[in-house]
This record gives structure tokens, sequence and C-alpha cells, in this order.
């Protein structure tokens, strides 16, 4: 297996984490208005991902860094063509990290409601930003021969396909957060995610569906790449995960309907993957300007020393990683020093 | 409007402001270990009280670091895509291992650090303190590895590509360890320090002034004091010298403009302060003869070059870099002073508890510090420009070619707005912690139930999550 293909199947793997961890944070941002009421029960939702909010994020900075220095064609081409939605991405990221830090700051109704309210929009479309970048990954952005993307105004990415994958996004963040907050919480905010729960699964999967048809309609590439060869063994496996996240939650098995749901999130990126391997950006104007993980690399010697890196850091990563979640595991208590 | 311009200002600004966060991570962190580790060595309750006061600052410092810090990371392809190009190879590589060894650390442990003091023994939390400070460090090292590379580059072979020139890396070790590094890094890591020591040695002159905390007050004032005024005199005769002399060896342009050294001369002066006239081609002002040169190479009598031994079009902006660079310098002596009286006072009959015009200078010294810091980053950075590599791409050479004015209008214009807002909130909320002052010390702070070696903690962890 070559180095581009290793760095394409890491950076998948990479954005996967950063949607399993941080994608739950958004989702109980999402739902923080209305799966909690009270001050309490607001102060329970937000110290759900209190201790590890931050740490989750660091996977979108690894993932902006790894594309950076894997394939610094096309991070120059994503980031500079949709420059609108990046700062826009970059505002509800700031918006959102010091909600969540400034909300606790005051004992005072209004400053508190405020901050709610910042940290829940913000949450929100954050996810939807997210979707709208995935559809037009999928449906491919008008690259031009030089390798950038030549748009006259955000408008030309906000299209009916890419603003459908935003909603769905969301409706699949909600349900990730909805079934954290499942195992994070009791008494009321438990009540009102449980019930949401089967509500949430049934619109994602409307939405889902309905994308996929789409995906069909308008002969994406991306898409019609799972007619053929054993790629549509991904797809199968997301089903059978949202499948899973089905039948544990109604057994009232919490912790594996969300890994169940945590497993559904990887394997819908992995065929994304699957499905543009092996270009990483399609353009709509010309299938020779394509940028793949060939065309758009870094050299070998780069690649080389970025996987030793790799190598030696990420297993500290995940070891000090589950050691934090383990710390932090069960249902949140909380004490006069949390947010 | 010219997306050039735009992009500069935009970068300049957020990076600015930025840069008023980590330093504070990084010396107020390495306060709080020391202050843990003072509390396992005495058992003098101070010292906790000390640690629970000040984790509830650093956790404000650290989002706010951590919320303008992503911003960075996004603008190089953002407003500099083909500067992104260029140089992805190299410096995008030196990115990623800044996310992978270094934040990682960081963000993991932040939450241990924030709330572990009622959920950790001591002894553990002092580790996850540690840990945190560690990482912002670690993050420091790579960033400014970085940075260095972008100064004198080496360990590359351009090569030419369907994008156009790739600089492609050749010798890692060559990149990570380039001249101008490990200067650099101490430089800034020293200044750091004294930037979290001033903020410590500023809050406690104010309860001191207001005779507020005073057990708590006088305990910290002393250590932010001896630290501060130790590294202050490092810095000017150690570190500050050390990374000029790295400049004149590698940069010599950028020293001439930062002095507004027109003519190659012998016995070159120093400014204190003055005033670069660019199109008489003068400089005036008030300076020590032959400072220069004594700074440069050790010699009053060594030349140094002036700017009319480079072309004309390798100039820095010069009056801005003198002028920054000198406020920088000036802030560099006047530390020690600060220090050295501050200690003649500590040391006979520990007056400096009670000489009020004194307890005031300290209360300044953090802004200063921090004006010294960003003074000193803006002489590295104006100071080098027309470049963006040194020597290799120009800055006006880097801009995403796409870019419209329009967008970048908008975009600077929503930073401008929004740094605003969160600047005026952080102060308000420094100011409402610092107003509150250390609670006092319960019998839950000091008792000694909590969890402190790796097995009570995960068997503590196994119980509670049943």
């Amino acid at each position: 297996m070559s180095l581009n293909v290793i760095w394409f199947i890491l950076f998948v793997i990479i954005i996967s984490g950063y949607l399993i961890l941080d994608g739950f944070d958004l989702g109980v941002g999402i739902l923080h208005m209305f799966a909690a009421k009270t001050d309490t029960e607001r102060r329970i939702s937000l110290n759900s991902i209190g201790p590890i909010w931050d740490g989750n994020e660091v996977w979108l900075v690894v993932g902006g860094g790894v594309l950076f220095a894997a394939f610094p064609v096309v991070y120059a081409a994503l980031f500079s063509g949709f420059y609108a939605a990046m700062m826009l991405v970059l505002l509800f990221l700031i918006l959102r990290t010091v909600a969540i830090e400034f909300r606790s700051k005051r004992d005072q109704p209004r400053w508190r409601s405020l901050w709610d309210f910042i940290f829940a929009l913000s949450s929100a479309l954050l996810a939807f930003l997210y979707g709208v970048a995935f559809g037009n990954v999928i449906s491919g952005v008008p690259l031009n021969q030089q390798g950038y993307i030549a748009i006259n105004s955000v408008l030309d990415l906000l299209h009916p396909f890419a603003l459908w994958m935003g909603v769905t996004t969301v409706a699949l963040l909600a349900l990730h957060g909805a079934l954290y907050l499942n195992l994070k919480t009791t008494g009321a905010i438990q009540a009102r995610v449980q019930k949401w729960t089967p509500l949430l699964m049934g619109a994602f999967a409307v939405c889902a569906a309905l994308a996929t048809v789409w995906m069909f309609i308008d002969q994406f590439p991306s898409a019609l790449v799972y007619l053929q060869g054993w790629t549509l063994i991904l797809p199968l496996l997301a089903a059978l995960a949202f499948a899973g996240i089905f039948i544990l939650e109604r057994r009232g098995v919490e912790f594996w309907a969300f890994i169940c749901s945590s497993a559904f999130v990887a394997f819908a990126l992995f065929t994304l993957g699957a499905g543009l391997f092996p270009n990483l950006l399609r353009s709509t104007i010309n299938p020779q300007y394509n940028l793949t993980i060939y065309n758009a690399a870094s050299q070998e010697n780069t690649l080389t020393v970025m996987l030793i890196i790799a190598l030696i850091g990420m297993p500290f990563v995940l070891a000090y990683s589950a050691g934090v979640y383990y710390i932090f595991r069960g249902k949140v208590h909380l004490s006069p020093h949390s947010y | 409007m010219d997306p050039e311009f735009l992009s500069r200002a935009q970068f300049a600004l957020t990076i600015s402001f930025h840069f008023i966060y980590p330093p504070i991570s990084m010396g107020l962190g390495l306060l709080m270990v020391i202050m843990g580790l003072q509390y396992l060595r005495t058992k003098d309750p101070v010292w906790r009280q000390a640690s629970f006061f000040w984790v509830k600052v650093y956790g404000l410092v650290f989002a706010m670091g951590i919320a303008t810090g992503v911003v960075q990371e996004f603008q190089f392809g953002t407003n500099w895509a083909d500067y992104s190009r260029y140089v992805g190879n190299v410096f995008g590589s030196l990115l990623a291992a800044e996310g992978v060894f270094a934040f990682f650390l960081e963000g993991g442990f932040l939450g241990l650090l924030l709330f572990g003091g009622h959920r950790l023994g001591p002894r553990m939390w002092l580790l996850a303190t540690f840990l945190v400070v560690f990482g912002a460090h670690f993050s420091a090292l790579w960033i400014i590895m970085a940075n260095s590379w972008m100064q004198t580059p080496q360990g590359y072979e351009l090569a030419q590509t369907q994008w156009g020139t790739q600089a492609f890396m050749t010798d890692f070790v060559a990149i990570v360890l380039t001249p101008s590094f490990l200067p650099r890094l101490l430089h800034t890591l020293v200044a750091s320090w004294m930037v979290g020591a001033s903020l410590v040695l500023s809050v406690s002159a104010w309860y001191l002034l207001k005779h507020k905390h005073q057990a708590f007050a006088k305990k910290s004032l002393a250590l932010a004091l001896w630290v501060f005024a130790v590294l202050s005199v490092l810095q000017l005769f150690v570190f500050g010298a050390q990374m000029a002399i790295t400049v004149t060896n590698y940069q010599p342009v950028k020293l001439a403009a930062m002095e507004g050294l027109w003519q190659s001369q012998a016995c070159a002066p120093m400014y204190l302060v003055g005033w670069v006239n660019e199109t008489a081609q003068t400089t005036t002002g008030l300076s020590i003869p032959c400072l220069l040169s004594v700074l440069a190479y050790m010699n009053p009598q060594a030349v140094v070059q002036g700017l009319t031994t480079f072309p004309s079009d390798t100039w820095a902006p010069v009056n801005l870099t003198f002028q920054v660079y000198h406020i920088m310098i000036d802030l560099g002596f006047l530390f020690p002073l600060i220090g050295a009286i501050g200690i003649f006072f500590w040391w006979f009959g520990r007056q400096v508890y009670i000489v009020r015009p004194l307890l005031w200078v300290f209360v300044s010294t953090i802004v200063l510090t921090q004006v010294a810091t960003i003074s000193g980053w803006w002489t590295a950075e104006i100071g080098r420009q027309p470049w963006i590599v040194w020597n290799l791409l120009r800055t006006q050479d880097a801009v995403s070619p796409l870019l419209r004015g329009d967008q970048v209008l908008l975009s600077l214009l929503m930073f401008i707005v929004l740094y605003a807002l969160l600047f005026a909130l952080f102060i308000f909320l420094l100011n409402q912690k610092i107003q509150e002052g250390p609670e006092a010390l319960t019998e839950e702070h000091l008792h000694a139930s909590l969890p402190d070696t790796f097995r009570e903690v995960f068997r503590q962890a196994r119980a509670s999550g049943e």
C-alpha cells in the first residue's frame, strides 16, 4: 500500500474521529435548549461534555494539520475556495468555546440564557456547515486547471443538495448527542431525550434516504462507485450499525447504543471516503482537474516523517484520552466548581 | 480593496490578539506548578488556596487561547493558499506534529486540571496541571520551530511541479533545528514566563494595596517577584542578547532596520528612542555609542552592515520595525530595574509589601510585559518583510489567488467586532475573578481522602462508575 493511500485512510479516520467525538458535543449543543429547561438541567447538559469537549475539538485541528501536511494542494483549494464558509466555521467555533466557558461565570438568568442560546445556535450551525461541506465534496466543486475553486459567491456552495446534506448532518448529530445525553444523565433530561430518540432516528433515516436517492438521480460519480465492487460493504455496515442503535436503544443498553451510533458515523464517513477514492476533490469543470491523493500530495519524505510522527504520537493520544474518559465516566454530578 | 493588504491586516490582528493568551498559559502555568510543589513540600494551606484561585483564571485564559488559536491554522489555507502549497511539505508537517504531540495533551488533560481540584488529591492534580502546562510549552516548541523555519529556512529543496514552485523536505532534522530555532524558543519562553509572573505579581500587589487576602498575596507576590526579577536579568543579558546575535548572523538586513542603521559603520550606536526618516534615509534620537556593535559582535569596533548594503526591495518598513523593536528593548531595560528594586525592598525587612508606589508599579507590570512580548513578535514578523519565507517567497506572492477584497474586508470586520467583544468580556470576567479573590479554605479543600495515586484514581473511578 502506498504512503498516499495510507495517508488518505488516516485522514478519513481522523475526520471520523472528529465527527464521532465532537459530533456528540455538537449534538448536545443542538439539543441543549430543548432537552434541558432549568438552570440545573442546563448545567448538567453542559457538564456532560465539560471536561472532554476541548480534547474532542483537537481532532479537527489535527485533521486540518494533516490535510495541510499530507495534501497541501487540497488544503489550499478547500480553505481558500470555501473562504466565507470557513470564516463562519471559525466564528461559530469561537462563539461556542466562549459560550461554554463564560456561561457559568455569572449567576444571572439573562447572562446564562444568552450563552445557552449562543452555545446551541453555534453548535447547530457548525453541524449544518459541516454537512454543506460534505455535500460539496460529494457533488464536486468548480476546480480549475490551477487547482483552485473558481466560484463567484458563497451561494454557489449552497446548492440544494449541499443544503440537504446540512440538514441531514444536523439530524445525525442531534441523534448522536441524544444517545450521549441518555448515557450521561438521569431524570427529566434523560426522559426527554429517550422520548425523542425514535423521532430523531426517523428524521435522520428520511433525510439520509432522500440524500441517497438524490445522489443517484444527479449521477454524482462518488455515489456510482458503490454499484461496483466490494465498497458496497461499507454502506451496508453503516446500515447494520444504524439498526443496532434501534435495537439496543429499545432494550435500554445505553452504552452500546451510543457505540453503535459512533460506528455508524465512522462507516458513513468511510463510505464517503471510498466513494471519493482516489480523489479528494472532484472538479465539476473537467475530471482532469480532479485533485487526487497522488497529484495533490506532499512528497514521499514528508509522508514518511508524518507517518513516524503519527505512529509515535497517536498511541499516547488514544491511551490518555481513554484514561480521561474513564475518569469522567458515569452520570454527571454537579459540584460548585463545574461549569 | 486589495485582498493582500486586508489579509495582512487580518493575520496581524488575529495573531496579535491570540498572542495575548498563550504566554499566560505558559507563564502562569509554570507558577501554578511551583505553587503545587510548594504545597506538597510545606503543606502550607495558602499554597493550596493559591492553586484553587489561579486555576479559575487559567481556565478563562486557556479558553480564550483555544478560541483564537484555531483561527491561525485556518488562515494559512484561506488567505495564504499559495504559501500553503509552497511550504505544505515542510511547514504543514510541523503544524500537524504540534497537533498530534501537544494539542491532544493540553486538550486531554485540561478537563482534569480545571475540574480536578475536587476530584483528585494534590499530587494527582499537580500531575494534571503539569501535563497541561507541558503541553502548552510543547505546542510553543513546534510553532516556534515552524516560524523559525520561515525565518531561517534549510533542509529543503525547491522543485517545479504542476502547482508551481514547491519546497520539498530533504532533511527533517535540519528543518527542526534551524539556526534561529533555539534562541527564538528560549527568548519566547522566558518572555512568556515573565508575563505569567507579572500577572501574579500584579494581582498580588493589587490585593496588598487594597488590604485584602494578605497572607495569600504576600506568598504569591514573593514567588512572582523572584521569578520575574531573575528572568528579567537573564532575558536582557543572555536570551535577548543571543536572539540579537542570531538576527545579526542570519538576517543582517533585519538588524539594520531594527536600529535604523542606513550606512555600514564601526562602533554603531544603539538608540533608546528615535525616529527614522525613510525618505531622507536618516535616523535621529537618543543613542548610546558603539552599543549596537557590542550587542551584535561583542566588539565595539566591529562594523555593522547598514541598510544601503542590501537591495532596497529587501528592506522591511524601517521606521515601524525600529519603533516596535525599541518599545520591546526599552521595556527590556526597565524590567530588571523593577525587579532589582523589588528584591531590594524584599530583602531589607520585607518592606516590599507596604511601599505603595512600588506596589502600583507591580500592578502595571502585566500590561508592560504584554506590550513587550507583542512588540517583540512584531519586530520579528514586520522585520522579516517583504519575505514570508526568508529569501524564498515574498508575502505578496503568497496570498490566495482567487481571493476578493470584499470577502476579506467582511471577515476582517467580523474579527474586529468579535474580538473587541471577547476582549471586553474577558477583562470583565477576569476582573470579577480578581475582585472575588481566593475563597477561604474549607475542610473539603484540605482533607486527604481524595485519590492521590494512579491506583486510587482508577479504583475510585470504578466505584463511582457503577
